[in-house]
C-alpha cells in the first residue's frame, strides 16, 4: 500500500478500480494546516485524465500490473495481436491503446506489454526500430526553402520529417521514443 | 566517479551567491536593531505538538520543526530582542515550495505583539528590496509600507466562494484555502492575513476583545506564504491543554510525544511578547525569481 507522501510523478495506483498514473503532482500545506496532494492522473486503460487531492494518511493500493515479454504477430479487425513468448498465450491490443507506437510494430518484434487484469494496456517497444521508405517526393536541387528536411512515409503508413537525400526504398531507423529519424540503414 | 562536473550546481551559482548576500543583509537588519543573534540546539527531546507538522525523529530525540521552544525560555528569562537562523526539518514535506530540511529566521520581540512584527517584517523587505519593486515569475510586485493587511475571514469573503466559517464546519478549510484564497495573496505587494481562529494557532494569544480569535499573521507575496507569527501565548495552563488537543488530533503515524515540559513551567515568566518565522528558502526563491525551492538551495534532498 502506498500512502499520500508517497504519491509523486510517475506513480502507478489504483483509483476508482482502474489502473491510474500520476501525471502531475504538487504538495501544498497551508499555514499550520493539513498537507494536500494535488494530483493529475491519467487512467491507463481509457486515458482520461483526472483531477484530485488528498490529504495525507490516504492510502493507494499499487496498480496491479504486469510487464510481459511477448512478440508481435499480426494486426487483425481487432487490433494488434501479440504472443506471450513463454506461455504462447496471446493478447490483442487495441489500436487507440497504442497510439503512434503502432506505426512502429514490425512482424515478430520482440516487445514488452504492460498487462493489467488480463488487459494489454501499452507497450514498451525497442528504442529503435527500421522501416523502409514508401513514399517521398524527391529532393528539387536548389530548393533550400524547405530546408534540409523533407517529410516521407514509412512502410507502416507513419509519415515523419528526413534528410532530403533519403529516397523511396531506403531503409531508415527511427527512435521510437520520439518518433524521429534517426539514420540511414544499409540493407 | 563522474568524469563530468555537476551541471545543476553550475546553474545554482548565482542563486547560490545571491543566497548569501541575503543571509547577510538580515543578519546586518537585526544587529543594527540590537537583536541578539542566538543558537539553540537543533536536536531537542521533544518539539511543540502540532496537529499537523510531524518531526523527524533523530535516534531517541528529534530535531526541532522550528526553534520556538528555546527562544521562548530565553525571552521568558529576559532576553527581550533575539533572533536565529537555523535548519529545521520537518518530514514528508516535499513539493516546490517545501523542503524537509530547510532554512528557518525567527525573530522575538518583547514587549510587543502581532502588530509589532508586522511593522518588522515591512522594514525587513522594505530592507531587502531597495528598488521598490520586485519581479517574480513574470509578476511585479510594489515592496513599499504598508504592506496590504486583511483578516482571514475577510480574504475567504474575497477570493473563496464560502465562507471561513462554513469551510472549517465542513472540514475543507485547506482544500479551499488553497484553491481559492492563497493564490490571491499578496497580489501586487506583500499581504498580512490576521486574526486566525483560536483552534488554528497552538501558541498564539488569543484576542483580549475577540476571544474566538488568536492574534496570528502570515506574510504573502504572490500566493507564497512567507511568514506565520504570533503574540506569545504565555499562559501556562492554557498551552497544557491546547497541547494537549493538538495531541489528541495527531494522526497514529505520528510518533508518541511527551510534552516540552522546561517550555511549560517557564512560559509564566514570559513577558507580553510576539514571536515570527520566516522561510528563508523562499524569501530567497522571491528575491532570486527563482520558481522553485530547489533553485536556491546547493542540494536537494533527492540529489544526496
Amino acid at each position: 500500500m502506498y500512502s499520500s507522501s508517497d504519491l509523486k510523478k510517475g506513480l502507478k495506483v489504483m483509483v476508482d478500480g482502474e489502473p491510474h498514473v500520476v501525471t502531475a503532482f504538487d504538495f501544498s500545506k497551508p499555514g499550520k494546516g493539513q498537507a494536500l496532494y494535488k494530483c493529475k492522473l491519467r487512467n491507463m486503460i481509457t486515458g482520461t485524465l483526472l483531477d484530485r487531492t488528498y490529504r495525507s494518511g490516504e492510502s493507494f493500493e499499487p496498480a496491479p500490473l504486469e510487464e510481459r515479454d511477448m512478440q508481435y504477430l499480426y494486426k487483425d479487425e481487432v487490433g494488434y495481436v501479440f504472443m506471450d513468448t513463454k506461455t504462447y498465450e496471446q493478447i490483442t491490443l487495441l489500436e487507440q491503446t497504442l497510439g503512434d507506437d503502432r506505426y512502429f510494430l514490425t512482424d515478430n518484434m520482440d516487445v514488452k506489454v504492460l498487462v493489467f487484469d488480463e488487459l494489454g494496456i501499452g507497450v514498451t517497444l525497442p528504442n529503435f526500430v527500421n522501416l523502409k521508405v514508401t513514399h517521398s517526393e524527391p529532393w528539387v536541387k536548389g530548393d533550400t526553402a524547405a530546408g534540409n528536411n523533407k517529410p516521407a512515409t514509412v512502410e507502416t503508413g507513419y509519415t515523419l520529417q528526413v534528410p532530403s537525400f533519403v529516397e523511396e526504398g531506403t531503409l531508415i531507423q527511427i527512435d521510437t521514443r520520439t518518433g524521429e529519424y534517426v539514420t540511414r540503414v544499409k540493407e | 566517479m563522474s568524469a563530468r562536473p555537476n551541471v545543476t550546481l553550475a546553474t545554482r551559482r548565482d542563486n547560490l551567491h545571491k543566497r548569501a548576500r541575503i543571509l547577510q543583509q538580515i543578519r546586518a537588519f537585526f544587529s543594527q536593531r540590537a537583536y541578539l543573534e542566538v543558537e539553540t540546539p537543533h536536536r531537542i527531546p521533544c518539539n511543540a505538538p502540532e496537529a499537523y507538522i510531524l518531526p523527524q525523529e533523530s535516534g531517541s530525540a528529534f530535531l526541532h520543526t522550528s526553534p520556538e521552544l528555546c527562544m521562548k525560555r530565553l525571552l521568558a528569562a529576559g532576553y527581550a530582542h533575539i533572533f536565529q537562523l537555523c535548519r529545521c526539518w520537518r518530514k514528508a514535506e516535499r513539493g516546490r515550495r517545501h523542503l524537509p530540511e530547510f532554512t528557518m529566521l525567527e525573530w522575538y520581540c518583547s514587549p510587543g505583539d502581532y502588530l509589532d512584527l508586522m511593522r518588522t517584517c515591512e522594514e525587513l523587505l522594505c530592507a531587502l528590496v531597495p528598488a521598490e519593486t520586485l519581479v517574480w515569475q513574470g509578476a511585479t510586485y510594489r515592496v513599499k509600507p504598508p504592506f496590504e493587511r486583511v483578516t482571514l475571514a475577510q480574504a475567504f469573503t474575497h477570493h473563496a466562494p464560502i465562507s471561513l466559517q462554513d469551510a472549517m464546519e465542513d472540514d475543507i478549510f485547506e482544500e479551499v484555502y488553497t484553491e481559492y484564497v492563497e493564490p490571491q495573496l499578496g497580489r501586487e505587494r506583500p499581504t498580512f492575513v490576521y486574526d486566525y481562529p483560536a483552534e488554528m494557532a497552538a501558541l498564539a494569544r488569543r484576542r483580549p476583545d475577540a476571544p474566538h480569535l488568536a492574534e496570528r499573521v502570515e506574510l504573502y507575496l504572490g500566493g507564497l506564504e512567507l511568514a506565520n507569527g504570533f503574540s506569545e501565548l504565555n499562559d501556562p495552563v492554557e498551552q497544557r491543554l491546547r497541547f494537549r488537543a493538538a495531541l489528541d488530533c495527531i494522526q497514529p503515524e505520528f510518533p508518541a510525544q511527551m510534552l516540552p515540559e522546561p517550555f511549560l513551567s517557564e512560559l509564566q515568566h514570559l513577558p507580553p511578547s510576539a514571536g515570527i518565522a520566516l522561510g528563508v528558502d523562499r524569501l530567497v526563491m522571491l528575491l532570486t525569481d527563482a520558481a522553485t525551492i530547489d533553485a536556491v538551495v546547493a542540494f536537494t534532498p533527492e540529489e544526496l
